[in-house]
């Protein structure tokens, strides 16, 4: 049995690691949730973003700037890919949809390899999150502690737009009815529009967060991916507040299984997935027959 | 030398049918026709098979793997000064061009096999090489030997492939995690102390599991003492539930196994949580390019022991020409995944001309037999164990050199000591290898 001191430790880190996992699974779900659409390129856009970021840094020198410029370029593929792509597959089955983001992101891995080669690029921590703080008896990286408050402040925001905003409300509308929202003179499809390029700048946003934690590899987002899968899932397929919720449980489940045995620490992840998807297969949040 | 009558009469009765029928000596245990020979041997060129991981997590040593493939065939063709000073025989192997083709196995097992299985079935592949993971090579291993076509290792590290997966068809020129820990132990106890506590980061594979044994039997050995063993799925990329655990365990040096993007993301990740402020950082087999990828700030002090590195110019005539080439062909200093694949082809066209045939039981059994007559290499002299297919091999230890001490960017290491192989080595039955049948 592991000591107090361990347990809160990770109980903490757990906490730290879910609010990545929140941000990273944002986009998929934001997506998900308001067009209907299983973007699978969310893992490659994951990599763009920190790709982006890398080399923002190059230019700017200042990894802030380097975040909102690597927002303008993620916009701009977000705009880019829903204007050629993915509105021709808004009223095809999800089959189609899962094909064409697949392929949309091998794409986008392999310009990546294309463009800077297979091996890890090194995003520095910004001046400002480097070392380690002490937290009581905890030593906790102080980039990570930033990024708690960054990204309950993104997330936060993410939520107002999309749920208090005239755009989110026609966004929604628009999936259920939206011949019902063209007559009544509301341009629908540039809504749609913006929803996916807010979607497509929160994953790279999330790249460029964590790039400066993580090895900056063309495949970095392929595990990624994955985890975003569960966590919505967890949280409930297409549910806002279920990512955030699902993120952290997920961040909690992984980290405290590692305070008894690391090895087992992704194992209980996927078998608590399995149990809720038999227990309540719409997820914490999600209703039934939605998406 | 003096002869009794028996073995004049044994010998004379060899050599009168040895005369009789030519190769018959080879031919009563090798079959005329055996996986892909004689098929896959044309009268100009002979095909090899290359299964390299060019993306996912182990891309980076697979690229450089793959230049150092394309280099030696590319120089074994041409037939240059080179290749001579390898003791090769003009152009090409035994007079034919090697034509290649690489697939991308994106390091994952099966689709080595199939690539591989493509190659065999397909193109008749003489011989196959390449991997990165030692899960592929365990798996490509098995599949020559069924297949009866020659393979040579690539990058991989583990026990396994030498000891409990051993096969007759598998040759491997890297050392073993045994070796690889029991050259590094002593230098670094001699360097860090004897009294040392340890955390260790294990992946959770083949590879990962060996060097963890290998690693903590001999630093253990040296007075260590383990504190903390975090065990974490191949691919992993937050470490923080893990790191937390290495940083509260209040060991004084962190023996980092994960391997390519796994060992950059984790040292990194390290490196924030303020684990090598704390404690030193050991790395018992080095990726190739972590180097680069971390920086000289944070690779400083590390000790490692790798396969390569180009600083061996100095030591070795044809590890100069080799780091020579690389550079001038691909513009950076080789690595030792590079190495290894220029290595492993050479080694392969110098047994097939040494044994004058491209039948791949021959070319086993020279290469068995090269104890006796040890092949001079980048690495000096060198040759495959009979009972294991292990190369017994120097093994150089590195430590990280400080960024104000490099000479060039991509003067990353200094070597410490350069172990003799011979010392090192488990014996053949300690992991438990039973090569199979010849045929």
């Amino acid at each position: 049995m592991p000591s107090w001191p361990v347990l809160i430790s990770q109980a903490f880190n757990g906490l730290a690691l879910g609010a990545l996992l929140a941000l990273v699974s944002s986009g998929l779900t934001i997506i998900l949730g308001t067009l209907g659409v299983l973007n699978f390129a969310h893992g490659a856009l994951f990599a763009v973003g920190a790709y982006a970021a890398f080399v923002m840094l190059q230019y700017t020198q200042s990894f802030v700037l380097a975040l909102v410029a690597g927002c303008g370029c993620m916009l701009a593929l977000g705009f880019l890919l829903e204007r050629l792509i993915i509105r021709f597959f808004y009223d095809r089955p999800h089959e189609d949809q899962i094909l064409v983001t697949y392929g949309v992101g091998i794409v986008l891995v392999e310009s990546l390899r294309a463009a800077f080669g297979g091996n890890a690029q090194r995003v520095p921590t910004p001046s400002w999150g480097q070392g380690a703080t002490q937290l009581g008896f905890l030593i906790y990286p102080t980039y990570r502690l930033q990024l708690i408050a960054i990204i309950a402040m993104l997330l936060f925001g993410l939520y107002l737009v999309l749920y208090r905003t005239a755009m989110g409300l026609v966004v929604r509308a628009g999936i259920e009815n939206p011949l019902m929202v063209g007559i009544l003179g509301i341009n629908v499809r540039r809504a749609f529009l913006a929803v996916f390029a807010i979607g497509v700048v929160a994953v790279g946003l999330a790249g460029m967060l964590y790039a400066p934690v993580v090895a900056v590899t063309p495949d970095m987002g392929a595990n990624f991916m994955v985890q975003s899968f569960v966590v919505i899932v967890l949280g409930g397929l297409g549910s806002f507040p279920g990512a955030v919720v699902g993120g952290l449980i997920a961040g909690e489940i992984i980290s405290l299984t590692s305070a008894f045995n690391s090895t087992y620490s992704e194992v209980t992840l996927y078998a608590l997935m399995a149990l809720l998807l038999v227990l309540r297969p719409q997820g914490l949040f999600g209703s039934e027959g939605r998406v | 030398m003096k002869l009794d009558r028996r073995q004049l009469l044994l010998g004379g009765a060899g050599t009168a049918a040895g005369l009789m029928f030519p190769g018959a000596g080879a031919m009563a245990q090798s079959p005329a026709s055996i996986g892909t020979f004689p098929e896959g041997v044309s009268a100009d060129s002979v095909f090899v098979g290359l299964t390299i991981p060019l993306t996912g997590v182990f891309s980076g040593d697979g690229g450089d793997l793959k230049l150092g493939y394309e280099l030696a065939i590319a120089q074994i063709n041409a037939g240059g000064e080179v290749a001579q000073k390898w003791g090769l025989k003009g152009k090409g192997v035994l007079g034919r061009q090697i034509r290649y083709k690489v697939s991308d196995t994106e390091g994952k097992p099966n689709l080595d096999v199939q690539s591989a299985t493509q190659f065999i079935q397909r193109d008749k592949a003489i011989m196959v090489a390449g991997s990165v993971s030692s899960a592929s090579a365990i798996a490509l291993e098995e599949l020559g030997s069924r297949e009866k076509v020659l393979y040579m290792v690539g990058i991989a590290g583990s026990n396994d492939i030498t000891g409990k997966n051993c096969q007759r068809y598998g040759f491997r020129s890297q050392q073993n995690a045994y070796m690889a820990a029991k050259a590094l132990a002593p230098v670094v106890a001699k360097a860090l102390g004897k009294n040392i506590k340890t955390a260790f980061l294990v992946p959770d594979y083949t590879y990962g599991h060996t060097v963890y044994d290998s690693f903590a039997k001999f630093s253990a050995e040296q007075g260590w003492q383990q504190v903390a063993k975090e065990v974490v799925p191949l691919g992993t990329t937050d470490y923080s539930s893990a790191l937390l655990n290495i940083a509260n365990s209040g060991a004084d040096v962190f023996v980092n196994i994960a391997f390519g993007a796994d060992a950059v993301a984790s040292t990194k990740q390290a490196e924030q949580f303020g684990v090598l402020k704390r404690m030193k950082l050991v790395v018992p087999n080095l990726s190739s390019f972590q180097d680069k990828e971390l920086g000289a700030e944070i690779m400083q002090g590390v000790y490692g022991s790798c396969d390569f590195w180009w600083g061996l110019q100095d030591r070795y005539a044809l590890a100069r020409t080799f780091v020579e080439g690389f550079v001038a062909q691909n513009k950076y200093y080789p690595r030792w995944g590079a190495h290894i694949g220029y290595m492993q082809t050479y080694l392969w066209a110098l047994t097939v001309e040494r044994a004058n045939t491209f039948h791949p039981v021959e070319l086993i059994k020279a290469m068995e037999n090269s104890k006796s007559q040890p092949y001079d290499t980048t690495i000096g002299k060198v040759y495959y164990r009979a009972e294991d297919h292990q190369m017994v091999r120097p093994i150089p230890i590195l430590r990280g050199k400080a960024p104000g001490a490099m000479t060039n960017p991509e003067d990353f290491y200094d070597i410490v000591e350069v172990v003799d192989g011979e010392s090192v080595m488990n014996t053949p039955e300690f992991f438990g290898c039973k090569l199979g049948p010849y045929t």
